[in-house]
């Protein structure tokens, strides 16, 4: 208990500091302790970050939840496919396949963004959406754990049955796997969602136009030139503090999916 | 185990040979951009045509400025890319898109970073773009010396702004105290001493942000690097850089002055509840203290640097860049034309010090309007009249290396050890010497020993 409690406070009290620090004025910044309260001054922060640069902010926001909705998605749906075939059907080059795919786990996303760019230059693709969108729905990891559930929580017998009553694979898939496999794909679908609103080597370079930026390259940017703006520190901060708050939704939104034993009980 | 073994191995290698079969093509279509932008620069022709630009700056509020380029000239399109500050990835993104064969036609380069553009061929020749060879007289004069690169007839950039260094102090402290304003750096020492007694400390050296260290040695006349066409001279420790940083050894060793890390909370409220009396920065700094120091608005007043003997007015510059047109630019004319209004036009310097307080390199852009009204927070001095003077009399002669990063970590790494008590300012000096020219010679630059 008591390790748990210094943990949280571990983990919580730079969150503190940041929301904290969001309802300072700039001169309060740096003459009040960081730790509490002085004029609460939060509202006019957030207008002023929100219209700062014509509204660039907002539109980093939602480029981030287009790039780790979209791709947490996509990746949740392909990795869930992968991970069930290779699960459930047999054929040749099985085990090749998800070794190598294990192996892709092991690689860090950094050590990928430099090949990624030069392969994205060739193709004259680099700036542009796709040049984070695409990268971004793979997940080694999303594969290697819908496998791992798939084989645990996907009977062979409630499959069969599905195919005796003349369900075809893509349908038996859709309507009875992905039911059970549902916790495991929420898990995916967060994890990745994470992966990707964090990622931030990728973007820096890949993206040149501020309007394709997610939030993390922005809010990175405007830090970067705090020496020559010094009022940008407070933006920082309450962009810093806007840009926890979907991750937090997200977690709480999804976190009751996670229940086990879907399929107790469906073949007895 | 035995297939996991090679399942990894296969998945390590396959983005390496990714990366090399595409950087193989990169260098191939970058060679053959070479061959073009050098016949170009060597006529530097219009195109004939309309023609659009890209240019990565990371200045916050550029956007504005170009805006009103592209509204005068429909025909010079130029589009604004951005990015993080220059060793915060925008360099590295420039070299990567070099390797690619996709640089932008105009980029924003500090001052000490451009010899490692020009290192690496990444850099356009604009002298024979129109109008480029006569825009020099048009510049502060040290600030021309930093874009030839040590090859008259050659111009590798345009200046875009300067930090020339003055005195930062606190006139009230200075005076309730009955301590002079030092106008001398022994002068500097002793006021040390008083402001020591007064309970405050003179300044705070900054042991991890090396460009102000950087600005001293230039000042007192030093050269941390040589290059006759041929070879670098790498110089760390010369004579005059052994001598700043052995002042400054004894001041961090009598504890006269404070080694706060630079750019924290904890360094602006040292100035703002008057624990530090002065800072010897540059022009931009005024922004910096007026923020970081909020409290303390209407007590600070600027004067010239102090100086070394035998070198009365001396100044030193700590930081600027320039705007450089890449290598592979098909539109070297009209980017060379781009960069010149940018950074001469009236109209853009006083957007570019509005937006982002950038201090022009030209002399007329230092006389703008903005920059000739007293500033309340200094008492309604006229601050950048001081700061006009010190920028005219910044030795012409310093030279950047071409692995500053490189340089600045070493440096920074050693001047730690000296104030925490191991070794001292000048061994790291020496030490940073050694690793220097090693870098040099790994990136197969000639160095002479």
């Amino acid at each position: 208990m008591l390790v748990m409690a210094v943990f949280t406070l571990y983990f919580l009290t730079p969150i503190w500091w940041l929301l904290v620090a969001s309802t300072k004025s700039r001169g309060d910044l740096t003459s009040t302790s960081g730790l509490w309260f002085s004029d609460i001054r939060l509202g006019e922060n957030l207008a002023g970050v929100w219209e700062y640069q014509g509204g660039i902010l907002p539109q980093w926001l939602l480029n981030s939840l287009v790039y780790a909705g979209g791709g947490a998605f996509v990746a949740t749906l392909l990795a869930g496919m992968c991970g069930y075939a290779i699960a459930k059907y047999r054929f040749p080059g099985r085990e090749v396949l998800f070794n190598v795919v294990l192996g892709g786990v092991l690689v860090p996303a950094t050590a990928l963004a430099l090949p990624l760019f030069l392969i994205f230059s060739t193709f004259d693709a680099t700036n542009t959406f796709w040049s984070v969108f695409l990268p971004s729905v793979v997940s080694p990891f999303g594969v290697y754990l819908s496998r791992i559930f798939a084989a645990a929580s996907v009977p062979d017998e409630l499959l069969e049955a599905a195919r005796l009553d003349g369900a075809s694979e893509v349908r038996t898939y859709f309507t009875v796997s992905v039911r059970l496999m549902f916790p495991a794909l929420v898990t995916i679908f967060l994890f990745q969602f994470v992966a990707i609103w964090n990622n931030f080597f990728l973007p820096l370079i890949m993206l040149r136009d501020s309007e394709l930026f997610p939030v993390t390259l922005g809010l990175y940017n405007w830090n970067s030139v705090v020496n020559q703006l010094p009022e940008l520190r407070l933006y920082v901060l309450v962009g810093a503090l806007v840009s926890i708050v979907p991750l937090i939704l997200v977690f709480l939104l999804l976190q009751r999916f996670w229940r086990g034993g879907l399929g107790t009980g469906s073949i007895k | 185990m035995r297939t996991m073994k090679r399942a990894v191995s296969v998945a390590l290698l396959a983005p390496l040979t990714l990366a090399a079969c595409s950087s193989g093509g990169g260098t191939g279509e970058g060679s053959g951009a070479d061959e073009g932008g050098g016949a170009a620069a060597g006529a530097c022709e219009p195109a004939g045509e309309a023609v659009t630009l890209t240019y990565t700056s990371w200045i916050p509020g550029i956007e504005d400025v170009v805006a009103v380029w592209n509204e005068q000239n429909p025909d010079i399109q130029v589009k604004v890319q951005t990015g993080p500050n220059g060793n915060g990835g925008t360099y590295q993104n420039f070299f990567n898109q070099l390797e690619a064969g996709s640089p932008p036609d105009l980029g924003q380069i500090e001052f000490d970073a451009l010899p490692n553009f020009r290192v690496q061929d990444g850099l356009e020749n604009l002298g024979a773009c129109e109008d480029v060879m006569a825009a020099q007289d048009q510049f502060v004069d040290w600030t021309w010396s930093q874009v030839t690169l040590g090859d008259e007839g050659s111009v590798y950039a345009i200046p875009q702004d300067t930090g020339p260094m003055a005195l930062f102090y606190r006139e009230d402290l200075f005076t309730q105290n009955g301590i002079e304003v030092p106008t001398t750096w022994e002068e500097y020492a002793t006021a040390a001493e008083q402001v020591r007694a007064a309970g405050g400390y003179i300044t705070n050296f900054s042991v991890s942000d090396i460009n102000q260290f950087a600005g001293f040695v230039w000042q007192a006349g030093g050269k941390w690097f040589e290059n006759d066409g041929d070879q670098w001279t790498v110089s760390l420790d010369g004579e005059e850089s052994t001598k700043v940083a052995g002042y400054w050894q004894d001041l961090v060793q009598r504890d006269l002055v404070s080694t706060l890390p630079p750019w924290t909370s904890e360094w602006d409220n040292a100035y703002n509840t008057g624990q530090s009396w002065t800072w010897v920065s540059a022009v931009w700094g005024a922004n910096s203290i007026a923020t970081g120091a909020p409290d303390t608005a209407g007590s600070w007043r600027v004067a010239p640097m102090p100086t070394w003997e035998g070198l009365d007015g001396a100044a030193g510059n700590w930081g600027g860049s320039t705007t450089a047109v890449f290598k592979g630019s098909e539109n070297v004319y009209e980017a060379a034309k781009f960069a010149l209004w940018l950074n001469t036009s009236e109209e853009a310097l006083s957007l570019l010090n509005e937006a982002a307080n950038l201090y022009p390199a030209t002399t007329a852009g230092q006389q703008l309007p903005a920059l000739k009204e007293g500033v309340e927070f200094y008492g309604g001095q006229d601050i950048y009249t001081v700061f006009t003077e010190a920028g005219e009399n910044v030795p012409g002669d310093f030279v950047w290396g071409p692995t500053m990063t490189q340089v600045y970590n070493d440096v920074a790494d050693g001047f730690s050890s000296a104030v925490s008590g191991e070794g001292t300012l000048t061994d790291a000096l020496g030490t940073a010497q050694g690793s220097t020219v090693d870098a040099l010679k790994a990136q197969a630059i000639p160095v002479a020993e």
